[in-house]
Formats: C-alpha cells, sequence, structure tokens
C-alpha cells in the first residue's frame, strides 16, 4: 500500500539549532559557538543560577510535595508573582484586580497561547484576517507562533536601519501610521532579538501615542527582563508605560534566559483587561485553548520560579544573580569594541555597545558571516546576529582578530 | 485618557462553559459532610485517598539530583533517552519497527501534548481524509482537541448501555461504512470513560476489518500498566495492530503509570514506512512542535527516562504499576461485593468486567443527582466513576448509597 506519508517533504532544519549542531561537529581547536541564546560563564558553560540549586533542593527535600496536575491556567503563586515581575509591586492596574495570567510553556507558549486567543476573540470572532505586525527582523519563530494559530497576514514594520546601525525610527512611525486600524503589533519588550536595538523612553511614548490614536493591539514579548540593563524595573519600563496609558494588552513572558530555566519551560502570559468583568471572559476562553494544547503547565520550573518571587530573601539573591549575567554581557561589549577599535576594523563600532542584552548585530553580511563560520570557525546567524554570551575573556581575542579579518578580506 | 473610556476589546467575549469535571471537584470542595467521596477525580490516590507519589520516582528524582546536571533547552523532540525508551515500552524491546528505525517518536506534553501534535500533524498532512473517527463515547477532550486542529469528528457505535459492555457488533457496523482513509481513534487499554476494553480476538476482528477499510489507526494509550498491572498486556493490542502492517499513530502518556502527571510526559510516534519517511516526518512534527512551545520540558522526561533505563528502577515501577492497577481491582470486587451485601439484586458484573481507573456504572442522570445530592457522592453526570477514589474505607458507604438510589 502506499504510504499514506509518501508525500511528506523533507522540512528544513531550524537554522539556529542547525548552526549548534555543526559547532559540534566541527573539530577546529579555536571554534566558538555566538550562536544560540542561552547564557555562558566566563568559562563558557552553561550556569545554573544559585538560587536556582539552592530552591531546587529545598523542593527535593520537602516530602509534602507531590506531581499532581497544576489547575489549567497553571500554578497561581506563579502567574501573580510574574505578573507582578512585569507590572510592578505597586502596580494599580493589578490592585484594580484587571490584571490576571496563563502560565505557559516558555516565552513560545506564553506568545502561541495569546496568538490563538487573539485569532479566535479579536476584531470579531474568528477573524483571520486581522493583520499582525512583527519587527524587521524579529526573532524567527514568531512568525509561524501567529500563522499557526491561524492568522492569514503576517506583515514586517520597519525597525533596523542597516545604514545607521540603529532604529528606523521613521520607517516605525510610518507604519504605525498607515497600519490598518485594530491590527496587532508584536513589540519586544526590552533587549530586541535579534538586533539588541530597543526604542528610547520619548520613542516609546511616541509610538503609544500613535498606536492609541490608531486602535492598535500591543503585545509584548519579553523574555529578557533584568537580564538587559540589569535592572528588572528598567527592562519593563515600557510594559509599565503602556499599561499606565490605558491599555488593554497582553504580555508573553519567559523565565527561560532571566532564571536560567531554559528547559524546564517556564513562561507567563500576562493579561491587562479593563475591568475585572472582561478579565475573567478572557481567562475563561484561554482556559479553552489550553485544554486542548497541553491541558496543563508543567510544575517544577513554575515551583522554582514562584518560591523565589515570593520569598523576599530569595528574590533579591535572584535580582543579584540576573546582574551577574547582564553585566558579564555589558563587560564583553566594552571589551569587544575596545579590541575593534585597537584593531583598526573598517567600519564603526559603537553600536557593540549600544546595543543591550543578549544578542549584538554585527552588521556582517552573509558573506562574511559563511567567511567567519568557515574560515575562522565562529559561528554565528546568516544575519550577523551574534550571542554575547559566547564571548569569554579567553576566545575574545581571537573574536575580535577573526571579524578584523573578515571585514578587511570580505565585501 | 481614562481607561474607561475605552470600549474594552474584549467586550464580545463570552465566558466560557465551566468545565464539567472540574466542576464537580468545586462542589465536593464545598461540601461539608465528612462522608463525601470524590469519583471524579481522574488521578490515582492510595487507599487513604491521599495522592501517590511512586517509590521509584523519588528516588530517580534523588538520583538526577546529585548528578547537577544544567538546563540547556532540550531539542525540539525531547530527550533521547526518554523517547527511545518510551518507544520501546510501547512497541516491545525487540520490534522490529524500532530496529529498523522506521518510528519517529518525540517527547510531548503529556497525553493531551501528543494528541495534539498528532492531530495538526494528520490535520496538514493527511489531506486525502479530514475526519477522525472516535468511539461512542470518549474522553472528552478528544473532540475539541481535533477540532481546533482543523478535523472533523465522527463517532462509530463502542458503548453498549444495555450491557454495559462492548457493542461488538455495533462497532464492526460502523467501523464497516468509515470512508477509506479516514482516522479512527482506538483506546488501546482502560477505554476512558467507560473502561470497556476488546477482548483479545475481538481486537483481531476489528484489526482485519480496519485494514480492509485502509484507515489510518491512532491509538491513544494512556494507561499501559495500569489497566490490568501489566505493561505487555496493556500494549498487546498496539503491538498486534503493527504486526498486521498498520502503519499507526500512537500517544502515550506517562501521567498516570509513573504518577507524573503535573510534570507533563508523553511522547507521540508515528510508525512509518521506513527510516527515510521517519526522517521527513520527524522534521515535519519539529517544525509543527515549535511554534507552540519550542521544545519540551525536560524534568519529567528526565524521571521517566531514568527510570525505564535503569533496571533496578524499572523492576520496581512494573511492581508498583502493578500495585496501583490491583488496588484497583480489589474495589471493583469489593464495591460489588459490597452491593450484594446491601441486598442489591441488580447485575454488576460489568463493574469488575471493566477495566482501568474509570468505571461506567450503568446509573442514570437522575440516579447520578440522588447520589450526590443525599449521600454527598461527587461524579460525572454520565455514570461515570473513578475507582481511584474508592478505598475500603469508603466502599461500604459507597455501595450504601448506590444501592439506595437504584433498588
Amino acid at each position: 500500500i502506499m504510504s499514506i506519508f509518501a508525500e511528506v517533504p523533507q522540512a528544513p532544519p531550524v537554522a539556529v539549532f542547525k548552526l549548534t549542531a555543526d559547532f559540534r561537529e566541527d573539530t577546529n581547536a579555536q571554534k566558538v559557538n555566538l550562536g544560540v541564546g542561552a547564557y555562558r560563564t566566563d568559562d563558557c558553560l552553561p550556569w545554573v543560577l544559585p538560587v536556582v540549586k539552592k530552591v531546587e533542593q529545598m523542593i527535593v527535600e520537602d516530602n509534602s510535595l507531590n506531581h499532581e496536575y497544576l489547575p489549567i491556567l497553571g500554578l497561581p503563586e506563579l502567574r501573580s508573582a510574574a505578573s507582578k515581575v512585569a507590572l510592578g509591586d505597586d502596580s494599580p492596574a493589578i490592585k484594580d484586580g484587571r490584571v490576571g495570567a496563563v502560565q505557559a510553556l516558555g516565552g513560545t507558549g506564553a506568545l502561541r497561547i495569546g496568538a490563538e486567543f487573539l485569532r479566535r476573540w479579536y476584531n470579531g470572532t474568528n477573524n483571520t484576517a486581522t493583520p499582525v505586525y512583527v519587527s524587521a527582523p524579529t526573532w524567527e519563530n514568531h512568525n509561524a507562533v501567529f500563522s499557526d494559530a491561524g492568522f492569514k497576514d503576517i506583515r514586517p514594520y520597519h525597525y533596523w536601519d542597516g545604514e545607521k546601525k540603529g532604529l528606523d525610527v521613521t520607517g516605525i512611525m510610518d507604519d504605525l501610521e498607515n497600519a490598518p486600524e485594530h491590527s496587532i503589533f508584536v513589540l519586544h519588550a526590552c533587549a530586541h532579538n535579534p538586533t539588541g536595538t530597543d526604542p528610547t523612553p520619548d520613542e516609546w511614548k511616541t509610538i503609544s501615542e500613535v498606536m492609541k490614536r490608531r486602535k492598535l493591539f500591543v503585545f509584548f514579548d519579553s523574555a529578557y527582563q533584568g537580564f538587559a540593563s540589569g535592572s528588572l524595573d528598567k527592562d519593563a519600563w515600557a510594559i509599565r508605560y503602556f499599561v499606565s496609558e490605558g491599555f488593554e494588552l497582553l504580555c508573553a513572558q519567559s523565565f527561560s534566559k532571566n532564571f536560567g530555566l531554559y528547559n524546564e519551560r517556564v513562561g507567563n502570559l500576562t493579561v491587562v483587561a479593563q475591568d475585572k468583568d472582561n478579565l475573567a471572559r478572557v481567562l475563561s476562553q484561554m482556559e479553552k485553548i489550553v485544554r486542548t494544547t497541553w491541558s496543563n503547565p508543567p510544575s517544577q520550573g513554575a515551583r522554582i520560579v514562584a518560591i523565589t518571587l515570593n520569598n523576599p530573601d530569595l528574590f533579591i539573591e535572584w535580582k543579584g544573580n540576573v546582574k551577574t549575567m547582564a553585566d558579564r554581557v555589558l563587560l564583553m561589549r566594552d571589551q569587544l569594541k575596545a579590541k575593534l577599535i585597537a584593531l583598526g576594523t573598517p567600519g564603526t563600532w559603537d553600536h557593540i555597545t549600544q546595543q543591550i542584552g543578549m544578542f549584538s548585530f554585527t552588521g556582517l553580511n552573509p558573506k562574511q558571516v559563511q567567511y567567519m563560520i568557515k574560515e575562522k570557525h565562529v559561528y554565528l546567524m546568516a544575519s550577523g546576529r551574534i550571542n554575547m554570551c559566547g564571548l569569554t575573556s579567553k576566545n575574545i581575542d581571537y573574536v575580535a582578530e577573526s571579524i578584523h579579518e573578515t571585514v578587511s578580506k570580505v565585501q | 485618557m481614562q481607561v474607561c473610556d475605552l470600549l474594552s476589546w474584549w467586550s464580545e467575549v463570552q465566558m466560557g462553559p465551566p468545565d464539567p469535571i472540574l466542576g464537580v471537584s468545586e462542589a465536593y470542595k464545598r461540601d461539608t459532610n465528612p462522608k463525601k467521596i470524590n469519583l471524579g477525580v481522574g488521578a490515582y490516590r492510595d487507599d487513604q485517598g491521599k495522592p501517590y507519589v511512586l517509590s521509584c520516582v523519588r528516588k530517580a528524582e534523588a538520583q538526577i539530583a546529585a548528578k547537577k546536571l544544567d538546563k540547556e533547552y532540550l531539542a525540539i523532540g525531547g530527550l533521547g533517552d526518554f523517547t527511545k525508551a518510551c518507544a520501546k515500552l510501547a512497541l516491545g524491546d525487540d520490534n522490529e519497527v524500532i530496529k529498523s528505525g522506521r518510528n519517529i517518536t518525540v517527547q510531548t506534553i503529556s497525553g493531551t501534548g501528543s494528541l495534539r501534535i498528532g492531530a495538526n500533524f494528520l490535520s496538514r498532512f493527511h489531506t486525502e481524509a479530514r475526519d477522525v473517527y472516535l468511539p461512542k463515547p470518549s474522553w472528552g477532550n478528544h473532540t475539541p482537541i481535533f477540532r481546533d486542529a482543523g478535523m472533523q469528528l465522527k463517532a462509530y457505535t463502542y458503548y453498549d448501555p444495555k450491557t454495559c459492555g462492548f457493542d461488538f457488533q455495533g462497532a464492526l457496523n460502523d467501523i464497516s461504512k468509515i470512508p477509506e482513509k479516514s482516522v479512527i481513534m482506538l483506546h488501546a487499554c482502560a477505554h476512558n470513560p467507560t473502561g470497556v476494553d476488546p477482548r483479545p480476538e475481538q481486537w483481531k476482528e476489528i484489526a482485519d476489518l480496519v485494514k480492509k477499510r485502509n484507515l489510518l489507526v491512532f491509538f491513544d494509550m494512556a494507561y499501559q500498566g495500569f489497566a490490568s498491572g501489566d505493561i505487555d498486556r496493556d500494549a498487546w493490542a498496539v503491538r498486534y495492530f503493527i504486526e498486521q502492517g498498520h502503519n499507526i499513530v500512537l500517544s502515550q502518556s506517562f501521567a498516570k503509570n509513573m504518577g507524573l502527571y503535573g510534570e507533563r510526559v508523553g511522547g507521540f510516534t508515528v510508525v512509518c514506512k521506513d527510516a527515510e519517511e521517519a526522517k521527513r516526518v520527524e522534521s515535519q512534527l519539529k517544525i509543527l512542535i515549535r511554534p507552540i512551545y519550542s521544545n519540551p520540558p525536560m524534568n519529567g522526561a528526565r524521571i521517566a527516562a531514568t527510570i525505564l533505563n535503569t533496571p533496578d528502577l524499572y523492576k520496581e515501577w512494573l511492581g508498583e504499576v502493578h500495585g496501583m492497577a490491583n488496588r484497583i481491582i480489589t474495589m471493583r470486587e469489593l464495591l460489588v461485593a459490597n452491593l450484594k451485601k446491601e441486598g442489591s439484586t441488580r447485575n454488576w458484573k460489568h463493574v469488575i468486567d471493566q477495566i482501568g481507573m474509570f468505571c461506567f456504572t450503568g446509573l442514570k442522570p437522575e440516579q447520578v443527582e440522588r447520589l450526590t445530592k443525599e449521600f454527598s457522592v461527587y461524579m460525572t453526570k454520565d455514570g461515570r466513576i473513578s475507582m481511584a477514589g474508592v478505598t475500603s474505607g469508603n466502599v461500604g458507604y459507597l455501595a450504601q448509597g448506590i444501592h439506595a438510589v437504584t433498588k
């Protein structure tokens, strides 16, 4: 019998994982992996946060804990604490009882549940034609999240200006002004992936003004709170500003990076509604979506984050751990730029220290990227994106020299 | 601008209907009767009515903690140690499918996540047929899962309310009319919600007929080991179908048989024509998974893998699963014995014939309502009870109540 799967085509591998796979196979002693977005220590090792180790030990030793199902919307202590982290302890919206949340599998899961909800209930019922705008460039998975949720019209909004190596403010504003009313905009709360380039507070204010006037929907993707500047509050400024401006919005939060809990899939979709009644109906529909996607979320990671956020001492310890990571990234930025300048590398390199968060858009073009990989065994994304965490005091000279050689030889 | 000046985006969002099973638990919690019993719960309870963390799970957790592993992302398809062992558990160690590499098994978010990935995959690639045939009745969540994935739901006769057993002829009749290439959902063992499973001879005829009709078989196996107490026996139907040449798709859950409910451990398997096809299918499964949750959670999979791959722990697990299944079987026997003691003259044989966590008592909605109101026994309106909620301490009272509303 002809197999039912005979026509299933081979799909291309997910680029970022292929990069790491290629890196692993590379036998060159000087190889450097600047691909996947995970934090590394100065010894280029993964880092389980000390506070996480402590809390995990507490969990292991607590015999009163079991493995029973969490509620569909997740661990209540996680949901409320996570929303507080995003919106602030003294958030008026939280006090008004109009903030709710859905525990989700990482930031991806939060985005997907949010997208599924919007497709069903936003701008009419099941309106798959509502335009969804994602930044150009953006995290490559944004497109698939919204399109698999059923949206048919996913468009880029101007963001990165390759010439000036910064934000294309005019482009953003044009797109906001010309977007059909009710369009959904996916905004990176901080530490834009992949460019590391964020709007300034004034730029955010202008964006907010236009979005309010044009009735555009705000969907924040917050994957790096705390990790970007080292300050939780600073990194949440944009989210809090929009909430204070009266927007009903969704905010997908990830605890993968700032808690180093990558593989435990801890995320939270914060929902800010106009009032309790709207919130209740929204959450009831979120439940239905969750029920057919994963029924209820995993408990281990949620427990770790909830315990940490809800314990004053542990919370302080966590903030310290987060600052450790942010500070190392900032140091690497400073040093990389300094070395490139010292080498006399062609071009300007201010963007390395102006950009923020885990990633830097180096400005290297695809040919130069290929050269870096093939000739120098330095692995980075085709877009020129590097993960600053892959840099260490031991490899930074080699990387700087490699960039220098590449930019000099390859145009 | 004041928030209250704007019309909310969500004014037209309807309140979702309350979950029927959750409603049962909520009502149970509010009840102050000291004799109350919760038979809605779909999770195993020990004879004291408490959640049970398996000893092999605790040991595995201790071993894992001592290893001080990092938290790096898993691959999209999950933990290799887990997926290999998961496939072996279902198909058998020596299965030709595994040896030839013609299965692809991915780690999923327990059974629900597995079913949803499967449904999404079929919806995208099995374009020749949009219909999924579920047994009547089936797990309540099957329907919305397939619907949300874009497939259409149909049903085939399964449960016979007259006998509280399997309507074998009815099933064969309906299956014989299913259009070719449609998807047919089969519960591998411990049918949910009825507890009614086909006998081996009946499975053989079903397998034959399904092959004649050229149907795509989707097995849901959420209770391997938990049904009879024997993991090979519970996987018999799955293995038989594969032997007979059906290239099935299979969902597995470790929620019940390892008590890992909240850790969300499951697997989805596609049995392909050959290893090359398996590679293509795998690549497409990854494309489906990535925009849902990127990659699966580590903790539960690591526990399950440790148990399945460590001989001592594996042996202990088999014993504990056997223990859980046995307690359920004992409760079934006790319930029937107590009903007889109460003087019930009804035929309660089905309570013992049915298998797994659930029992379709045959009680009508009005009888269920009385049982709840007068005796504080909580169950779903369809007459389904979770045997896991029955204990040697409450079985006598339960029998009293059931007898009172059915005599």
